[in-house]
C-alpha cells in the first residue's frame, strides 16, 4: 500500500509527465538548439522534468508551502490522510510534513548546488593552472590533493566539522574543498590534453596571459566534461549531505532538510513487525525525494555524456 | 547465383552503393561502382579524401566500416556473394584468401606480442599449417621482403623496428596464408620517401612473385603508377573511369583526371638570391638544441632567411627539421648559438620576448584540426591577434577580419560566423594563414602546411601563400618532407639529417648534380609519374642499394671520411 502510495503512483504521474514534455519540447523547439532536445531519449526528459520540478519546488518553496518552515501545531505524529488539513500528515514535534518536505528540498539542494560550484570553482581553477604551468606547482599540487583523496571522504568530513565545530558554513566549506579534489583531477587530465594542441602554442606564442589561456581558450574546449561531472559531484555533494545530517552534524535544525527527515522517520520503521505498512514506509517519503533527485540528475548526465563522447546507441 | 564465373576472375562489384550515418541521415558515400579483379592483377584506385576509396577497397573484402551499409549492389570474390555470405563464411575467407594492409603498420601490429606470433596467428587458426611450419614460411617470407636479419627480426616487438620494416612484416603476414586477393589501403602514405621505395619494391616483388591480386589504395598518383596494372580514379562515391596505367597516364579521358594529372605543374620563378651583405631577416647561428638533459637533436645548425625569400627545410621524420622551428619561435630555447631578426638577437625563450618580436614570427601549422580552437568563431580566430597587437575594437576589428578574409580567398559574409568544424580542410588552413597574417608580420613558418591536403587543395594553398608573399613581402621557412613543394615554391633549399645541415643552397644548385649523396638519395627516391620509374631506379641504383641499405652506407662513407 505505502509502496504504492510514495513509489509506484509518483514514478508513474512522472513518467507521464515526462512523455508530455517531451511531446511538447518536440513540437515547439527549433534550430540547432532545438534539434538536441528533440532527439532526447525518454531518461533524459523524465531527468529534465524530475529536475525542474524539484527546482521549482526549491524555489518557491515559500510560496507553495501551507504553513512555515518550523511552525508547530498540536497534532502531532499525524499519518498521511488522517487530517485534511496535513495530506502527508506531521512529525513527533507537529510540523507539518509536506512543509517540511518543500523546505527540506530548498535547504539541501540550495546547499548542495553552492557546495559543488565552490568545489569547481576551487578544483578548476587549480586544475587547469596545473595543467597549463606544469613543474614544481603542479607536482605540488597534484601531490597535496593525493594526500587528500587517501582519506575516505566521509570520515574525514566528520573529523573536521568535528574540528571546526558545526556550522552550515564550515559543512559548505569542508565539503567543497574535499569534492574539489576530484575536480581537480579531471579538469588536469582534460587541461592536459588540450594544451598540446597547436592552437594552445599559437595563442602561447602570440603572448597571451595566463587568464586568457584558461578562460578562452582551455575552458570553452573543457566545458562538456566539466558540466557532465558537476551533474554526478552534484549527486554526490547531496548525497554527502544527507548522510551527514542523519548523522546529526549537517543541516542543523531548524532548518528542514531530507536526511534528517529520514534520521526522525526512521524509528517507524518499527512499525513494521506489526505489520503496519503505511506507518514502516513513512521514512520512504524523504528517501524517495533524494533518490529520485540522483537518479534524475544521472539521467541528464548521461544524456549530456553521450551527445559529448557523440556514441550512439 | 547470377554472376558468371569464368576461370580468371577473381572480384567482380556490380553497381555498388553504399551508405553511411551522418547524424541523423544516411548519406551515399560509393554511388553504384562496379569493379573487376582478375587473378594476379593490381587494380589501383585513387581520388582525394571523401572519394570512397577505403569504403570501396573494404567492400571488395565484403566488409563496411561502423555506421556503413550497403544498400545495393553485388559483390562476388570467386562465385561467393559476400554481400548475403554469413559472418563465419566470411571470417573462414578473411585472412585466409583475401587480405589486408592497413595505412599505419605501427597503428595495426598489438604491441604486446613479437611480429612472428601475429604472424603464425592466422595460418594456425585457419589451419593452413601448423605454427613451426609457418615460422619457417614467415622467416622466408621476411627474406623474399628484404628485412634485414630475417631469421631473427620476427623475435623482436613491433616498437623495435622501424616504421618501413614494420609495413614489410605486415605485408608478409598478409602473405602468410597465401591469400588470393589483398587489399593495400595507403600502405606507404606515413612513410618518408627513401622508406616508402623500398616498400614499394618490396610490395611489388612479393605480388609478382605470388601470382596475388591487389587493390591498391592511395591518393600518390606517382605512386599508384609503379604499383597497379590497372587505375580507376572516384570522386564523391562516382567512378570517372578506368583504364589500363598506361593508357591512363598518357591519354585520360576525363577533365577531373586531367586535372588531376596536372596539379603538381604550379611552379613559381626563382629569385634571384639576396645580395651580399643585405642584412637577412631571420638568422640562425650555430645553433645547438636538444629536449633531455644531454641528448642534443640540433647540432650547430646555421643558415639564414632573406626578406621576401622562401627557405625550404628538407628532410626525413627525426632530421630536426621542426625543432629548428621551435628554436626560432622561442619554444625551446638553444643550448647554444642564437637566432637573429634583422641583425638583432632574439631572447631564447618566448617568454622574455617583447610583443613586436612575437608579433614578427608567425606559424602556420601541419593539421589545421588542431591549429584552430574548435570552440571559437573565424572571427575571434582571426579577430585575437588583430585585437591583441593593433588593439582595434568593435567596426574596425571587424573590417580588419573581413579585410583578412578576402585576402586568404574566402567570402567574409560566409565564413565570419563559422567555427572551424564547419570548414572544409583547405579552408581551415586558409584560416591559419588569415591568423598568422593578422599579426602583420615579416617572417612565417610554414610546418608541413600541404602534407594533410589533397594535392588540388594543396596547389590552391600554394599558390595562395606565392601570391601573399609577393603582396606583402614577407619572408617564409618552409619545413617539408615533400620535393614537389620545394619545387614548386622554395628559392633556398636546407637538407637536413640527423640534426646536421647537409647541404644547402639556391633551389636550381640543388636540383643539378652534383650534389651531396644523401641529397641525391632523397631526390631520386621521390616517385615519378612514370609506370617504368621504380624498375628503372632499381636497375641503376641496385635492389640492395635503395632505403635504409642506401642510408646506411652514406653514413659509413661519411665515417670513413671523417676518419681518413
Amino acid at each position: 500500500m505505502g509502496f504504492l502510495l510514495y513509489v509506484a503512483l509518483p514514478l508513474a504521474v512522472l513518467t507521464g509527465l515526462a512523455w508530455t514534455v517531451r511531446r511538447i519540447v518536440a513540437r515547439t523547439s527549433q534550430g540547432r538548439f532545438g534539434a538536441a532536445f528533440r532527439a532526447m531519449p525518454m531518461t533524459a526528459a523524465f531527468g529534465l522534468t524530475v529536475v525542474s520540478i524539484y527546482v521549482i519546488g526549491a524555489l518557491c518553496a515559500p510560496v507553495l508551502a501551507p504553513y512555515g518552515e518550523s511552525q508547530v501545531f498540536d497534532e502531532f505524529n499525524l499519518f498521511p490522510g488522517e487530517n485534511p488539513a496535513f495530506v502527508l500528515g506531521t512529525d513527533q514535534l507537529g510540523r507539518d510534513q509536506l512543509t517540511r518536505l518543500l523546505y527540506g528540498g530548498r535547504n539541501t539542494i540550495g546547499i548542495a548546488f553552492i557546495t559543488t560550484m565552490l568545489a569547481f570553482l576551487l578544483g578548476a581553477t587549480l586544475g587547469f593552472l596545473a595543467a597549463t604551468l606544469g613543474g614544481w606547482l603542479d607536482q605540488a599540487l597534484s601531490r597535496a590533493i593525493d594526500v587528500l583523496m587517501a582519506i575516505p571522504q566521509l570520515i574525514f568530513a566528520l573529523l573536521l566539522i568535528t574540528i571546526l565545530g558545526q556550522s552550515t558554513l564550515n559543512m559548505i566549506l569542508v565539503i567543497a574543498v574535499l569534492d574539489s579534489t576530484r575536480v581537480f583531477r579531471l579538469a588536469r587530465a582534460v587541461g592536459g590534453t588540450i594544451i598540446v594542441m597547436d592552437y594552445i602554442e599559437a595563442a602561447r606564442l602570440r603572448g597571451e596571459g595566463l587568464g586568457y589561456l584558461i578562460f578562452r581558450e582551455i575552458l570553452p574546449n573543457a566545458a562538456a566534461p566539466l558540466l557532465a561531472e558537476f551533474g554526478l559531484r552534484f549527486c554526490f555533494v547531496f548525497l554527502l549531505i544527507a548522510a551527514l545530517s542523519f548523522l546529526g552534524i549537517g543541516i542543523q535544525p531548524p532548518l528542514a532538510d531530507w536526511g534528517t527527515m529520514v534520521r526522525e522517520l526512521s524509528i517507524y520503521i518499527a512499525y513494521a513487525e506489526y505489520g503496519d505498512w503505511q506507518a514502516a514506509s513513512l521514512p520512504l517519503l524523504p528517501a524517495s525525494a533524494i533518490a529520485l533527485l540522483t537518479v534524475a540528475v544521472n539521467f541528464v548526465v548521461d544524456w549530456m555524456l553521450d551527445r559529448h563522447s557523440g556514441l550512439k546507441s | 547465383m547470377d554472376v558468371m564465373t569464368d576461370g580468371n576472375t577473381l572480384l567482380t562489384i556490380r553497381d555498388l552503393r553504399i551508405e553511411g550515418l551522418s547524424g541523423e541521415a544516411w548519406l551515399p558515400i560509393i554511388n553504384g561502382v562496379s569493379l573487376h579483379l582478375d587473378r594476379g592483377e593490381v587494380l589501383g584506385l585513387i581520388g582525394e579524401s571523401g572519394a570512397g576509396k577505403s569504403t570501396l577497397g573494404l567492400a571488395g573484402m565484403g566488409f563496411t566500416r561502423d555506421g556503413c551499409r550497403i544498400t545495393s549492389g553485388s559483390i562476388s570474390f570467386d562465385g561467393i556473394d559476400l554481400v548475403s555470405a554469413s559472418p563465419e563464411r566470411k571470417r573462414s575467407l578473411l585472412g585466409r584468401r583475401i587480405a589486408y594492409v592497413a595505412q599505419s603498420a605501427a597503428a595495426s601490429f598489438n604491441p604486446a606480442h613479437r611480429l612472428i606470433d601475429q604472424h603464425t596467428e592466422g595460418p594456425v587458426l585457419h589451419g593452413v599449417s601448423s605454427r613451426e611450419d609457418s615460422r619457417e614460411d614467415a622467416r622466408s617470407l621476411y627474406d623474399r621482403l628484404r628485412l634485414p636479419d630475417p631469421g631473427n627480426i620476427g623475435f623482436r616487438y613491433p616498437h623495435q623496428v622501424s616504421g618501413g620494416q614494420l609495413q614489410r612484416a605486415m605485408t608478409a603476414m598478409a602473405m602468410s596464408c597465401r591469400p588470393d586477393l589483398i587489399v593495400f589501403d595507403e600502405p606507404t602514405t606515413a612513410l618518408d620517401v627513401t622508406t616508402q621505395i623500398e616498400v614499394l619494391a618490396a610490395i611489388r616483388d612479393i605480388v609478382e612473385q605470388f601470382g596475388t591480386a591487389a587493390i591498391y589504395i592511395t591518393h600518390d598518383l606517382a605512386v599508384v603508377a609503379q604499383m597497379a596494372d590497372r587505375i580507376k580514379v572516384l570522386l564523391n562515391g562516382d567512378e570517372v573511369e578506368e583504364n589500363d596505367t598506361r593508357t591512363m597516364l598518357s591519354h585520360p579521358a576525363e577533365p577531373y583526371t586531367r586535372s588531376l594529372w596536372a596539379v603538381r605543374s604550379f611552379r613559381r620563378p626563382e629569385q634571384a638570391p639576396a645580395p651580399a651583405g643585405t642584412v637577412p631577416v631571420i638568422s640562425i647561428r650555430g645553433v645547438t638544441a636538444g629536449y633531455g638533459a644531454d641528448i642534443d637533436v640540433l647540432h650547430d645548425v646555421s643558415f639564414d632567411i632573406h626578406t621576401g625569400r622562401t627557405v625550404a627545410v628538407v628532410g626525413e621524420s627525426g632530421s630536426g627539421k621542426s625543432t629548428v622551428a621551435r628554436c626560432i619561435t622561442g619554444l625551446l630555447p638553444p643550448r647554444q648559438g642564437e637566432v637573429r631578426f634583422d641583425d638583432e638577437v632574439l631572447p631564447p625563450g618566448y617568454r622574455h620576448r617583447t610583443r613586436d618580436q612575437l608579433r614578427q614570427v608567425q606559424m602556420i601549422y601541419q593539421m589545421a584540426d588542431t591549429a584552430l580552437n574548435p570552440k571559437l568563431r573565424v572571427r575571434d580566430i582571426v579577430g585575437r591577434p588583430v585585437q591583441f597587437y593593433r588593439g582595434y575594437r568593435g567596426t574596425r576589428l571587424l573590417e580588419r577580419v573581413e579585410e583578412l578574409l578576402s585576402q586568404i580567398e574566402l567570402d567574409p559574409g560566409q565564413f565570419i560566423n563559422r567555427l572551424p568544424s564547419e570548414l572544409s580542410g583547405g579552408q581551415k588552413q586558409r584560416i591559419g594563414i588569415a591568423r598568422a597574417l593578422a599579426a602583420e608580420p615579416r617572417f612565417i613558418i610554414c610546418d608541413e602546411v600541404t602534407s594533410a591536403l589533397d594535392q588540388l587543395v594543396a596547389e590552391g594553398i600554394l599558390k595562395l601563400l606565392d601570391r601573399l608573399q609577393r603582396e606583402l613581402n614577407l619572408s617564409y621557412m618552409f619545413i617539408t618532407h615533400d620535393l614537389a613543394t620545394v619545387r614548386a615554391i622554395a628559392d633556398e633549399v636546407v637538407v637536413m639529417k640527423d640534426g646536421h645541415v647537409i647541404e644547402l643552397g639556391a633551389k636550381t644548385d640543388m636540383f643539378s648534380p652534383p650534389h651531396h649523396a644523401y641529397t641525391d638519395l632523397l631526390l631520386s627516391s621521390v616517385p615519378e609519374m612514370d609506370p617504368d620509374w621504380l624498375d628503372r631506379l632499381l636497375a641503376q641504383r641496385g635492389r640492395n642499394n635503395i632505403g635504409e641499405a642506401a642510408r646506411l652506407g652514406i653514413d659509413r662513407a661519411a665515417h670513413r671520411q671523417s676518419t681518413l
